[in-house]
């Protein structure tokens, strides 16, 4: 057994993401199976390879990197903020976080 | 009027003044009406914008001025990809009120190119998915075979284009999730390089894969769609300036002298014998074309499934933080913050997207990073290298696009694994970012479509394009 309940309980948790009992352990068998696949990475030496996190090359993203940092007012605040489950103009609301 | 139109054919008609842009829009909405509650290919029409986009393609006509290149083209959107004022779900429950504020650049471009868009197409929840059964909206269904499958996550996208309920569309390719479902619909969908297109306002799966690409019925419509939405983008800083040629031209250049690679490695078992004899007399086609075939090796290929699916849902995880019950979406209250994400989360996410966020989050936690995340990249970094390999000896690489045709809605959702399966030989070009086209090549058991899937080197759409083209001008679709 490559995840056990515990595992998937704990990253559920790193993740924000209530889960049922059912689907905790449904997820947790098919997790397993799907990692007990990935192993077969391991048959391969990579002690020397470089991790590749993108595609582009150096040159390719020369010019295409990073913009110039200039502040462009945003014209559709109001409508960002109508998409809020729970909108204060200008604030999105949250529940309570601090006790006093 | 014509049944089938392409853009060619949109084109003289509103020229000629046969038809208005407006009665072509209202003819479309009219087959969607008659065909959509079968196939599930729409989640959302787009009516208003649409007739107010033919309208003003109708007055360019009636004032005589010259047309852009896609005037009063209908086209179909995939519901991942953002479009200002209207609804844009992911296929997902925690979207299913969202209406964006902008529009992605690839929509803003094809509209100004004079498109109209008549609505959102349905798909794999957040793109999650090889078949469009994960949808919170229920499946797409193959318009060949409505008991099957149109394939995945663009399965909507395919769909509609195949069915003829809009003339081209767009949709997103992560793991093959355009030309899987080009294949099992039996139409040309293409994935460009990665930084071809920029991906602002695509709603993102894994970042460093997403790419956005047309469907259409044909080679030429495909190179048309591409031509309007490639090309640098100031708010993507992963979109490129590499030049973009004039695909069309570059898809009528002749093919003889091309050194085609099959890689051994696509043709293990696994593979349907039936698609195979179709794909390897689409082979056969290629070398009467004058393509020089040579058999080559890609000796990591079969490593491809386990590295995506540890890069992938890692970027997912990440990406797919930011539906906390906020901004926007979904909200369950609960009664305390966290508790309040963790509420919205469980129930606004379907199963197939909780999997990967497990998953994900797992390949990145500590004491995990190395062992699955770094060794993921590292084993990516060889499959990259293969394809660089390949490329300094043949000009073009040619598989097949699913080792199997279209199979039956509710055949393989109980099994993740052999799901993702369905995507082995499209996942090796997502992770080395090079560009891939599936053309129809035959089909089998009476009417389910096979591809042919063509890989370019970087930035060599224009190849892709002219082998495809010279795939189908010589018969290729019915082999």
């Amino acid at each position: 057994m490559k995840i056990s309940r515990e595992d998937v309980l704990r990253v559920a948790d790193l993740a924000y993401l209530e889960l049922s009992e059912s689907e905790l352990e449904t997820y947790r068998k098919q997790i397993d199976e799907i990692l007990e696949y990935i192993g077969k990475l391991n048959e391969l030496d990579t002690a020397n390879v470089e991790p590749m996190a993108q595609v582009l090359t150096d040159d390719q993203t020369a010019d295409a990197t990073l913009r110039e940092d200039v502040v462009v007012p945003c014209k559709v605040a109001s409508e960002i903020l109508k998409q809020a489950p729970d909108p204060e103009p200008p604030y999105f609301r949250v529940p309570k976080v601090i006790e006093r | 009027m014509p049944e089938n139109w392409t853009i060619d054919r949109v084109q003289e008609a509103l020229a000629s003044k046969k038809i208005s842009a407006r009665e072509l829009a209202t003819d479309y909405y009219e087959r969607i009406a008659a065909r959509n509650p079968e196939l599930n290919a729409y989640l959302t029409l787009s009516q208003n914008r649409a007739f107010a986009q033919a309208d003003r393609v109708d007055a360019l006509v009636g004032a005589g001025k010259p047309l852009p290149p896609l005037a009063g083209v209908p086209l179909a959107v995939k519901d991942v990809i953002s479009t200002r004022g209207v609804r844009t779900t992911c296929g997902s429950k925690i979207l299913e009120n969202y209406i964006p504020p902008y529009d992605a650049t690839a929509v803003e471009r094809l509209e100004a190119a004079g498109a109209v868009i008549l609505g959102k197409t349905n798909c794999d929840e957040f793109a999650m998915g090889s078949s469009n059964e994960n949808s919170a909206y229920g499946p797409v269904r193959n318009p060949e075979a409505p008991d099957r499958v149109p394939g995945g996550s663009s399965g909507g996208s395919a769909a509609a284009v195949a069915a003829g309920l809009a003339v081209v569309s767009l949709g997103t390719d992560t793991g093959g999730s355009i030309r899987q479902p080009g294949a099992l619909c039996g139409i040309p969908a293409m994935m460009p390089s990665y930084g071809r297109v920029s991906r602002y306002g695509l709603i993102a799966f894994a970042s460093s894969l997403d790419r956005i690409g047309p469907f259409a019925t044909n080679v030429r419509d495909v190179a048309a769609v591409l031509q309007i939405i490639a090309g640098r983008d100031a708010n993507d800083s992963t979109s490129t300036t590499t030049p973009v040629p004039n695909y069309q031209a570059e898809a009528e250049k002749p093919v003889k002298g091309l050194r085609i690679g099959i890689p051994k490695e696509y043709f293990g078992s696994g593979m349907d014998p039936e698609v195979r004899k179709k794909v390897e007399a689409g082979i056969e086609l290629l070398r009467k074309l004058g393509c020089e075939i040579r058999e080559i090796r890609m000796p990591h290929t079969d490593y491809a499934i386990a590295v995506y699916y540890i890069i992938a849902t890692a970027e997912a995880s990440s990406n797919l933080a930011r539906y906390d019950g906020v901004r926007y979406g979904l909200r369950v209250d609960g009664d305390s913050l966290l508790s309040m994400y963790r509420k919205t989360r469980g129930a606004g996410f379907g199963a197939e997207v909780k999997r990967r966020i497990v998953l994900g989050t797992y390949v990145l936690s500590a004491g995990y990073y190395d062992a699955y995340y770094l060794k993921g990249q590292k084993v990516r970094a060889l499959i990259a290298q293969d394809f660089r390999d390949a490329f300094t000896k043949v000009d073009a690489i040619v598989t097949p696009t699913s080792p199997v045709p279209a199979f039956k809605l509710g055949e393989r959702t109980n099994d993740p694994l052999q799901m993702y399966l369905a995507d082995i030989y499209t996942v090796t070009g997502s992770l080395a970012g090079v560009p891939g086209i599936s053309v129809p090549c035959g089909k089998v058991g009476g009417n389910l479509p096979v591809g042919l899937q063509i890989f370019g080197p970087p930035f060599g759409e224009g190849r892709v394009l002219q082998l495809a083209q010279a795939f189908e001008n010589a018969g290729g679709a019915a082999l």
